[in-house]
Formats: C-alpha cells, sequence, structure tokens
C-alpha cells in the first residue's frame, strides 16, 4: 500500500476521480431514494451554480469561503496535523475583521482598512489556534480533541460577546452595527459588470483568496519552512534527527493554519454580510476538511475542490427551490459522502488499481 | 433548599443520561484503538429512527431497536473505513456526522413533512417514567425519602439501563477474557495477533458495542426524555461525552462521574439563567455552557491529572508489510 505501486496520474488524477464518482453515485442514489430523478437533480444543480452570471457568481463566493478553509486544513496536513477546527478560528478572525472595520469604516476607503482586516482576522484565527498547538507541541494533547474543544469554546464565546458586548444598541439581533463604506470590499459585479454577477455577494476577497493560494504554495514548497513542515509531517522522528525544532513546527505550522482560518471572514464579514453577526461561519470550517482532502492538500486542487463544493452549495440552493423535496440537507450528504469516498475510503480502489495496472505490465517492466 | 437540590440533581440525572451512554459507546470503541468522533452523529441517527419508527409503530421498544439499528449501520460504516480500509479515523468520524445530519434532515423531511421533525410519538410510542415500589410512601419522611422518590424514582428505563452499564462495562472490560483482549489490542495489537486472536473481528465488536449504546443514547433523546425527533437534536452531546471520556481518562467509573459532572453544569446552567449569584453577580449562561470543554482542555494540559489515550487508538492494524 505505499507510494510507487501505481502512476502518479493513476495516484494524483484517476483515484479522486474514481471516489468522486463513487460519492455521486450514492447520492444518486439517496436521490431515487427520495423519489425524485437525479439526472434532473444534477441538471438544475449544473444550471444554477454555473449556468448564468449571478449563479456562478454566488458559486465563487461559496469558493472563496472554501479556499481558506481548505488551505487550512492543507497547511497543517503537510505537518502530520490535523486541524479540525478551522470553524472556531473562522468564528473568531470575524472578532479581528469586525475590530478593524468598526474602527476604521467612518474615516478610510476601504482600501486602507483591508489591510487591517486582513491582519486581524488572521491574528484572530491564529490565536484561536495558538494553546491547542502549544498543547500539542508541549503537553502531547492531541490536537484534534482540542480544537474541537475550542469550536465549542469559540461559538460560547462568541455569543456571550455578541449578546453582551458588541451589540447594536436597541438592537434585538445579536449583532454588531453594520459597517460604513470604509468597512465594505467592492462586489465584483461593480468592478467587472460585464459579468453579469448581479445580486452575487462574490466579492474583492476571491482575488486575497487566490494570492493566499500562491504564498501557501511558495511556503509550503519554495521555503525553508515549508521544507522543515513537510519533513515533519513525514516523518516526525527524522525530522528532529535533522535538527528539526518539533515544537517550533508544530506552533508555527498551527499559527499559520489558525490564520488562514480566520481569513475566511474578510469574506463572509467584510465583503457580504457587512456587520458581525451569530453563527456565520455554519460549517464552511467542518468542510475545509473534504476541500483539502479532495483537493490533495495542493493549492491548485484546493481551488478545484473549492469551486466543486461552490457549486454544490449555491447548486444545491436552487435545488431546494425548484425540487422541493431535494431540502438543502442533500447538500449535507453530498459532503458526508464525499469526505466518506474521498478521505476515509481513498484506499477503497487502490487493490484493485494495483492489480490491474501490474496485470498490464510485463514481468521485466515490473523488476525494474 | 434542599428542595432545589434536588430538582437540580434531578434534572442532572436526566441530562447525564444521553451523555453517559454515549461516553461509555466511545470507551469501548477507543478502548479498542478506534477513535470515535462520529458519537454525535450516531446518536443523531438513532434518535431520528427511534422517533420514525416509534411514531410508525407506537411501540417505544421497536422504537429503540430501530434507533440501535441505524446507530450499528453507522458504526459498522466507521468500521469498514477505519478498520478494513484502514482509512484515517477522524476523517470518517467527521464523515459519519455530516451523513447523519444531512440524511436525518432530508429523510424526515420526505416522509414526514414537517421540517425535519417527526410527529409526536403516540401513546405507548414513548418510554414512561417508572415509579420505584413504596415512592409514594415514602415521599413524606425527610431527606431519605425524598432522595428517593424524587431523585432515584421516577426515570424512564432507559435512565436506568445507562446507569447499570457503568459497573457492567467495568466488569466486561476488566473481569472478562473478552475485556482483557480488546484492552489489549487497543494497546498493542501485533501482541494479540501473535497470540492467535483475530484483531479485526475484535475492533468490529468493540465498534458494533459502541453502535448498540449511541443507539440507547440517541433514542432516549426521541422517545424518552422527549415526544419525537427534533432536527440536530444531538445539538453537541457527542462531543461533550468525547470530552467528558477523556476526563475520564478512558474508565468507567469516572466517565459516570464526568457525565454526572457535565449534567449537573447544565442543569446549574438552565436553573442560574438570568439570576444573580450572591457575591459574584450574574453569571452569563454561554459560560456553563463552554466550561465541560474548557475543564477538558485544563486537563489536557496536565494540570488535572494526566490523560493518556490507549496507545494504539486512531493507527490502524496491518498484519503484514507488502
Amino acid at each position: 500500500m505505499s507510494a510507487g505501486q501505481l502512476p502518479r496520474w493513476v495516484d494524483y488524477g484517476l483515484i479522486p476521480l474514481l471516489n468522486l464518482a463513487a460519492a455521486f453515485l450514492v447520492s444518486g442514489l439517496v436521490v431515487v431514494l427520495i423519489g425524485e430523478n437525479p439526472l434532473d437533480a444534477v441538471k438544475v444543480l449544473l444550471w444554477g451554480s454555473l449556468g448564468y452570471g449571478e449563479g456562478f457568481g454566488f458559486t465563487l463566493f461559496f469558493a472563496t469561503n472554501f479556499i481558506f478553509t481548505g488551505l487550512a486544513v492543507a497547511v497543517a496536513f503537510h505537518a502530520g496535523l490535523f486541524n479540525i477546527g478551522g470553524e472556531g478560528q473562522a468564528y473568531l478572525g470575524g472578532l479581528g475583521v469586525a475590530f478593524a472595520c468598526l474602527a476604521l469604516d467612518q474615516y478610510v476607503p476601504w482600501w486602507v482598512t483591508l489591510p487591517f482586516a486582513i491582519l486581524g482576522s488572521a491574528l484572530m484565527g491564529a490565536a484561536w489556534a495558538f494553546i491547542p498547538a502549544w498543547l500539542q507541541a508541549k503537553r502531547g494533547s492531541h490536537v484534534v480533541i482540542t480544537t474541537i474543544m475550542f469550536n465549542f469554546i469559540a461559538a460560547s464565546l462568541m455569543v456571550y460577546l455578541l449578546n453582551n458586548v458588541m451589540k447594536k444598541a436597541g438592537s434585538m439581533q445579536s449583532e454588531t452595527r453594520t459597517f460604513e463604506e470604509g468597512g465594505r470590499l467592492p462586489f465584483l459585479n461593480d468592478i467587472f459588470p460585464g459579468f453579469g454577477f448581479d445580486y452575487a455577494p462574490v466579492n474583492l476577497s476571491l482575488f486575497v483568496a487566490f494570492l493566499a493560494c500562491i504564498l501557501v504554495w511558495l511556503l509550503i514548497w519554495r521555503t525553508k519552512l515549508g521544507f522543515e513542515i513537510r519533513s515533519f509531517g513525514a516523518n516526525p522522528t527524522a525530522a528532529v534527527y535533522a535538527g528539526i525544532n518539533p515544537v517550533r513546527i508544530i506552533i508555527v505550522t498551527m499559527l499559520i493554519s489558525g490564520g488562514l482560518a480566520g481569513m475566511m471572514a474578510i469574506n463572509e464579514i467584510m465583503g457580504s454580510q457587512h456587520r458581525l453577526l451569530i453563527d456565520y461561519v455554519a460549517g464552511y470550517g467542518f468542510v475545509g476538511i473534504a476541500v483539502a482532502l479532495m483537493g490533495r492538500s495542493h493549492p491548485v486542487g484546493i481551488v478545484l475542490a473549492a469551486i466543486l463544493f461552490g457549486m454544490l452549495y449555491q447548486g444545491g440552493a436552487e435545488l431546494s427551490f425548484e425540487m422541493p423535496a431535494i431540502t438543502r440537507d442533500m447538500i449535507v450528504v453530498i459532503q458526508g459522502l464525499v469526505i466518506l469516498f474521498a478521505g476515509a475510503l481513498e484506499y477503497l480502489f487502490r487493490p484493485a488499481l494495483i492489480r490491474l495496472f501490474s496485470a498490464g505490465r510485463s514481468p521485466a517492466a515490473q523488476a525494474a | 433548599m434542599f428542595e432545589t437540590l434536588i430538582l437540580i440533581l434531578d434534572s442532572t440525572v436526566r441530562l447525564s443520561t444521553p451523555l453517559l451512554l454515549a461516553c461509555l459507546a466511545g470507551l469501548y470503541s477507543e478502548r479498542s484503538g478506534v477513535v470515535d468522533i462520529g458519537l454525535e452523529g450516531k446518536m443523531l441517527g438513532a434518535a431520528f429512527g427511534a422517533g420514525a419508527v416509534g411514531y410508525i409503530t407506537g411501540s417505544a421498544w421497536l422504537g429503540l431497536l430501530a434507533g440501535i439499528g441505524v446507530a450499528c449501520v453507522l458504526a459498522l460504516i466507521h468500521g469498514f473505513a477505519s478498520i478494513t480500509n484502514r482509512g484515517n479515523q477522524i476523517v470518517s468520524g467527521v464523515a459519519i456526522n455530516f451523513l447523519a445530519i444531512g440524511l436525518t434532515g432530508l429523510l424526515g423531511q420526505t416522509w414526514f413533512q414537517q421540517g425535519g421533525r417527526t410527529p409526536a410519538l403516540p401513546d405507548g410510542g414513548r418510554f414512561e417514567n417508572i415509579n420505584l415500589p413504596l415512592a409514594e410512601t415514602l415521599s413524606g419522611v425527610p431527606v431519605i425519602g425524598q432522595i428517593y422518590s424524587e431523585l432515584l424514582s421516577g426515570h424512564n428505563i432507559i435512565v436506568y439501563m445507562a446507569f447499570a452499564a457503568v459497573p457492567l462495562t467495568w466488569w466486561v472490560l476488566f473481569r472478562t477474557r473478552f475485556g482483557l483482549r480488546l484492552r489489549a489490542v487497543g494497546e498493542n495489537p501485533a501482541a494479540v495477533d501473535t497470540a492467535g486472536i483475530d484483531v479485526i473481528w475484535l475492533r468490529y465488536r468493540a465498534v458494533l458495542i459502541c453502535g448498540i449504546l449511541c443507539g440507547l443514547a440517541g433514542a432516549y433523546l426521541s422517545i424518552a426524555q422527549s415526544s419525537g425527533f427534533i432536527k440536530e437534536m444531538t445539538a453537541g452531546k457527542g462531543f461533550i461525552a468525547l470530552a467528558a471520556l477523556i476526563f475520564a481518562k478512558w474508565r468507567p467509573g469516572n466517565a459516570m462521574f464526568a457525565c454526572l459532572l457535565f449534567g449537573f453544569l447544565d442543569a446549574v446552567a438552565i436553573r442560574l439563567q438570568g439570576q444573580e449569584i450572591p457575591g459574584i453577580g450574574e453569571v452569563p449562561v454561554q459560560f456553563f455552557q463552554a466550561l465541560p470543554y474548557i475543564l477538558t482542555v485544563i486537563l489536557l494540559a496536565g494540570f488535572i491529572g494526566k490523560a493518556i489515550p490507549p496507545k494504539a487508538s486512531g493507527i490502524p492494524y496491518l498484519k503484514e508489510r507488502t
């Protein structure tokens, strides 16, 4: 079951496609089970997510969230760490964005606020990842467990803050006041009217997300720190013998991961909602796990997987409108199946493929 | 004052029961070396299965059976992914949670058309509270009588099953051959394999027991504590149970006390909502909600003893290198 038994294109191309196909096949069966036609559902889903400008705009908007949370999970994966706390880190990231926007929005234009919002979101996300990181590095308590705990602590903390500290005066809603112009990112529809994004909230943070992808690629594959992160992930014992400090790698990686998750809030809070509110993360942090798995922890793969999940989110909304029997829960089912087949069952088709490919090759080629 | 205390303790017992069942479920699984963060999903699936069948058949026992069935199917998926396919157990657990949330909502809406909930249970579809013998007669006796009639009596059968499962689990794990092997396979599966015992089958049995207990926990929520399934009604209880399991250092007796503690915090939070505590002022209810998690993190930090998981937990067993 080791690498190298299969050609690279099978490992990185065919197997993910097979896994995805299996997940969609089972999803189709679920649609049949509730008495709808899966092919019609696929048609509605594709049209709703790609067929017209506004739908595509929504797809890109959701994809922006998934790029950030996917990158967050992927960076941690490279160090062999499982950051399941993207949910909480993104939630806290919203606090950083809100601080920057509430402080500056009345005085300066958005492009002055943006760097502070990015910094704020990344700092708050990283801060929320720090204690689990420190506990893993120093005390050996498993980062999976601590980040789950921190998701729940974050939820309680934010409800408290939004109800008791940051609430808009005289409002019944648990949310801050709406940001002024200086705290709002331009919508892409205003920058590129030609695409016809209309009311889709896709905004400038899409480009921030692309920039983050490039920076993550540079970090992981072109810097010394990235090399250390990958070495530590591949073989912690060997990495320590090579003089890599495990405490430093665990903490730095988790801080970067948490920071990336926190930056999701730029898209949601500064780009779309223009106020900090309860539960705006809505599972995007968890979907990041699926995105990172599907994208094989590579920025290019993550962008593709994020767009796929963006399509599912937007197309799913359209689907629940066109075919009321298929509620939005169907999207959660598909996500679950994708995580199951692309993640937990990733070896399902491998043995068969290995047999298939080694049967095709001559004994001489096998010996080589 | 005493009556208030009894009332809080009484609701502590009710709130601890699902935690305790899920916690013991996780105990079997993790002691055998299979990490399970899918407790939440299995509970939710079971709650739905129990609620749906309880409504249709009007029989609480058939509902319970259905709940256990659903949880066992989800447990077998987890087992197939993490034991047979040697996949990542965390990822598998996350997938189970997603599947449970999605499928219960989707099927609930399709079958019952009530926005994901199941209709209120008919007579007999719900586990009724049981009055222990002489509870009425003794309720007049101060202290002891009140404890007996208010606190110990008047719960439904699953509550008693949950607390009976604690000594039973202890006995199974520490006094039977199966338990010894189960613990061994969580520490050193290679040694168990060398002794000629089937690691795979042993872990599957552990995962199935986990499914049965999660089934009880889920059924408790939908057909004992309330009268019907409500969308996402587990609301993080599976994760609190996971926290309790760590807090209990993977021991059955400790698990009961950890779950009672977390249930107590919940009961106090409900009781104190919007009330002032003398000398402290009003404590935000969110603080009590977060406290189980905070306590677990503090424990994990090593400030209250040390929580060491079974050595082989999370690591798939590979019989031979290929």
